[in-house]
């Protein structure tokens, strides 16, 4: 079974490249340009790469030293995390992903009921748990860091943006002026500013402004900024699905005796996320990428504690080996997430 | 709050026997007071320059400017451990400090007039004579940028140091040839590969881009600069004592270089000395330390926890580190450099 799917597959690519003689000298021309611009590379991460050592003196020149990605591994990870209380984010992470993945699986009631108390409750254990406190040792914002922090600030603001954008497609549709007006204003305000002077007014200039001691912290200011402008985003993505749904699917539940919120809440919201899901998880994807600008107020989440590293005298010279290490961290999650919001286009019910 | 009356207590006490010297009381310090209740300090520095400021292996941070804020730390709450570090950018730091956030900044920033006189920020000191110079190969047998004439200098195109470094050539008549390249990078990657006779960037910037060729050993820095950068601490205006603190606790440690007090000796010295300075350096004798608020003990500690300015400069860019940065400018005022401090008197 599985030799004739090869054989098959083998075929197809045969008939792909191979086709007439002139397809087949392009097929190697692309071939052997592939093999030339990617051998030295393969040749300096894998093949003279030094795997194992303590420290930078053991590395052989001429190749990747990926001995420092192991010296730094859990500061990759955890930023400056106490290395005692690593378990913490450890068990939210595992938290999370058994509270989240049966979701995939369950139907109907079950699945929704689930979803709220996952909803409800993991946002405030990831704040206690990692942030200490009520009988756990507190840890400041200021020691998370690395692929933690990263994963912390795509989250907590996409719980921020998510629900504010769906609000603000919904006002932005609202037939009260009041509510559409003053969503306009919103979304057109975040959309247009860049995200940078977001997260430097929001680092800099709120302390400047409010009174001594009253402060909000350095990550919570960055998180709610990067939650506002993703906001706006996600508001138009919504719209789009809004949209696109004939006005027959409202007319059909005005005509059953359904009020303004049953009409949204039962028939138009549901059909129009399932549409945007896609152009969704493209926000999230950018929002994802976009955490790496907290770096400007020296947050220092997976790039910055990349980049802290490098100044590490000990390691001087690392500086492909952290990029390559962080940037293939950053790849494999959002290629993670597109193939998902792929799989969803394709396989759900979502046609109407 | 207790630790904040006992301490108060116990600089009150302190000032009772200090005589009619000295028997003025204390102007009253805001930071001081903060940084007792809040229990440590708190201190920006930068995100990561190689020597200065950088997170080592276990995640501690490290460096010369590190090094400082563990001394102030240790001379005001008696615990080299007890600091916080907020790392800063570029764009950052005036606003953190600014806006009370850290207690002062000790992080690669240079003195200048326009920054003390429009910032609202003093500097206290200089704890490195940064300045540009040039990289060379030693066999090239060139010492000082004089030397130069007739060699080649890879920069980055339009950086301040290309600007600076053909100005100072043209200056003095010297035909010296300027490649220019797009980044810093290409620049150091092409006098690396012996393109050009010389590199030019801060003293500090080259003791890291050094560490980074591919024979380090075989070249230079040279000592002597064509710019003048000097950099130190910086605190906000106001609160004059919590300044006078910044300043004689860095005064402190280049003291303790010039009197022979290490880390290792220092117990032996503020027992055994003879010296006068050294004793009232160490709290021996006198109430230095309770003249400003903290207890006499105050460089006794920062000295026992991080070492004099010297054991501090080897350890993190000097010698005992991978950068091997010559004292250069560095070095004390007695031993051919700029470092300097006024008497403890």
């Amino acid at each position: 079974m599985s030799a004739r799917v090869r054989s098959s597959s083998l075929a197809l690519w045969r008939a792909r490249l191979f086709s007439t003689p002139l397809d087949s000298a392009i097929s190697l021309l692309v071939l052997a340009g592939l093999i030339w611009a990617f051998a030295p590379l393969v040749r300096w991460a894998l093949i003279n790469a030094t795997w194992a050592g303590e420290s930078r003196a053991d590395c052989v020149p001429g190749g990747a030293c990926w001995v420092f990605i192991k010296a730094r591994f859990g500061q990759f990870m955890y930023g400056f995390y106490p290395a005692t209380e690593r378990w913490r984010p450890n068990l939210f992470l595992g938290l999370a992903l058994a509270g989240i993945v049966p979701l995939f699986w369950l139907e109907g009631r079950t699945r929704l009921r689930l979803g709220l108390v996952v909803l409800l409750t993991l946002p405030v254990l990831g704040v206690w748990l990692l942030g200490g406190g009520l009988g756990l040792r507190a840890v400041e914002t200021r020691d998370w860091g690395g692929l933690m922090l990263t994963l912390f600030i795509a989250v907590y603001a996409g719980l921020i943006s998510v629900p504010l954008g769906i609000l603000l497609a919904l006002g932005r549709q609202s037939r009260l002026p009041l509510v559409r007006t003053l969503s306009v204003v919103f979304i057109e305000f975040w959309r247009g500013v860049p995200i940078i002077a977001v997260i430097f007014l929001a680092s800099l200039l709120l302390p400047l402004i409010m009174p001594a001691g009253v402060g909000v912290d350095r990550l919570a200011r960055a998180v709610i900024g990067l939650g506002l402008v993703i906001a706006a985003y996600m508001a138009e993505a919504v719209r789009g699905g809004l949209q696109a749904l004939p006005k027959g699917q409202t007319e059909a539940a005005a005509a059953l005796g359904l009020g303004y919120w049953q009409t949204t809440g039962l028939i138009t919201l549901p059909q129009a996320l399932r549409i945007s899901l896609p152009a969704m998880t493209n926000e999230f994807i950018a929002l994802i990428k976009n955490t790496t600008l907290v770096l400007v107020v020296s947050i220092l989440d997976l790039l910055g504690i990349a980049q802290g590293s490098l100044a590490d005298p000990a390691w001087v010279g690392m500086n492909m080996e952290a990029y390559l290490f962080s940037g293939t961290i950053y790849w494999l999650i959002c290629f993670a997430l597109s193939r998902w919001s792929r799989s969803l286009e394709a396989g759900g019910p979502g046609s109407h | 709050m207790f630790n904040r009356i006992s301490t108060s207590a116990l600089a009150a006490f302190a000032m009772l026997g200090a005589g009619a010297a000295t028997a003025q009381t204390l102007v009253p310090s805001p930071t001081l007071d903060a940084i007792r209740t809040r229990g440590s300090l708190e201190c920006g520095v930068h995100v990561g320059v190689p020597g200065f400021s950088f997170p080592n292996d276990k995640g501690e941070w490290s460096g010369l400017d590190v090094d400082y804020c563990r001394a102030l730390a240790a001379a005001v709450l008696g615990d080299a451990s007890k600091v916080k570090f907020t790392p800063t950018t570029v764009q950052q730091r005036w606003p953190v400090l600014q806006s009370g956030q850290v207690d002062l900044l000790s992080r690669n920033t240079t003195i200048t007039f326009s920054r003390n006189a429009s910032l609202g920020v003093n500097f206290q000191g200089i704890n490195f004579y940064e300045g540009q110079t040039f990289i060379v190969r030693k066999a090239s047998k060139a010492t000082a940028a004089k030397d130069l004439d007739g060699a080649s200098v890879c920069v980055a195109a339009g950086s301040t140091e290309e600007k600076n470094a053909a100005d100072w050539f043209r200056e003095r008549n010297l035909k010296v040839t300027i490649t220019n390249f797009q980044k810093n990078d290409d620049a150091i990657a092409a006098y690396d590969a012996g393109r050009c006779d010389a590199y030019t960037a801060g003293v500090g910037a080259l003791a890291g881009q050094r560490a980074k060729l591919k024979t380090p050993d075989e070249h230079i820095i040279m000592a002597e600069p064509i710019s003048n950068d000097p950099q130190g601490p910086v605190t906000r205006y106001g609160d004059e004592r919590w300044q006078a603190v910044v300043r004689w606790v860095l005064n402190g440690m280049i003291a303790a270089e010039a009197l022979g007090v290490t880390s290792k000796n220092v117990d032996d010295m503020r027992a055994n000395s003879k010296n006068a300075e050294v004793r009232r350096l160490l709290g021996a004798e006198g109430n230095f330390g309770a003249m400003l608020g903290l207890s006499n003990d105050w460089m006794f500690n920062a000295i026992k926890a991080v070492g004099n300015y010297g054991e501090s400069f080897d350890r993190t860019v000097g010698s005992g580190s991978t950068l091997k940065l010559e004292r250069g400018q560095n070095a004390l005022w007695t031993k051919g450099g700029l470092l300097f401090t006024p008497p403890f008197q």
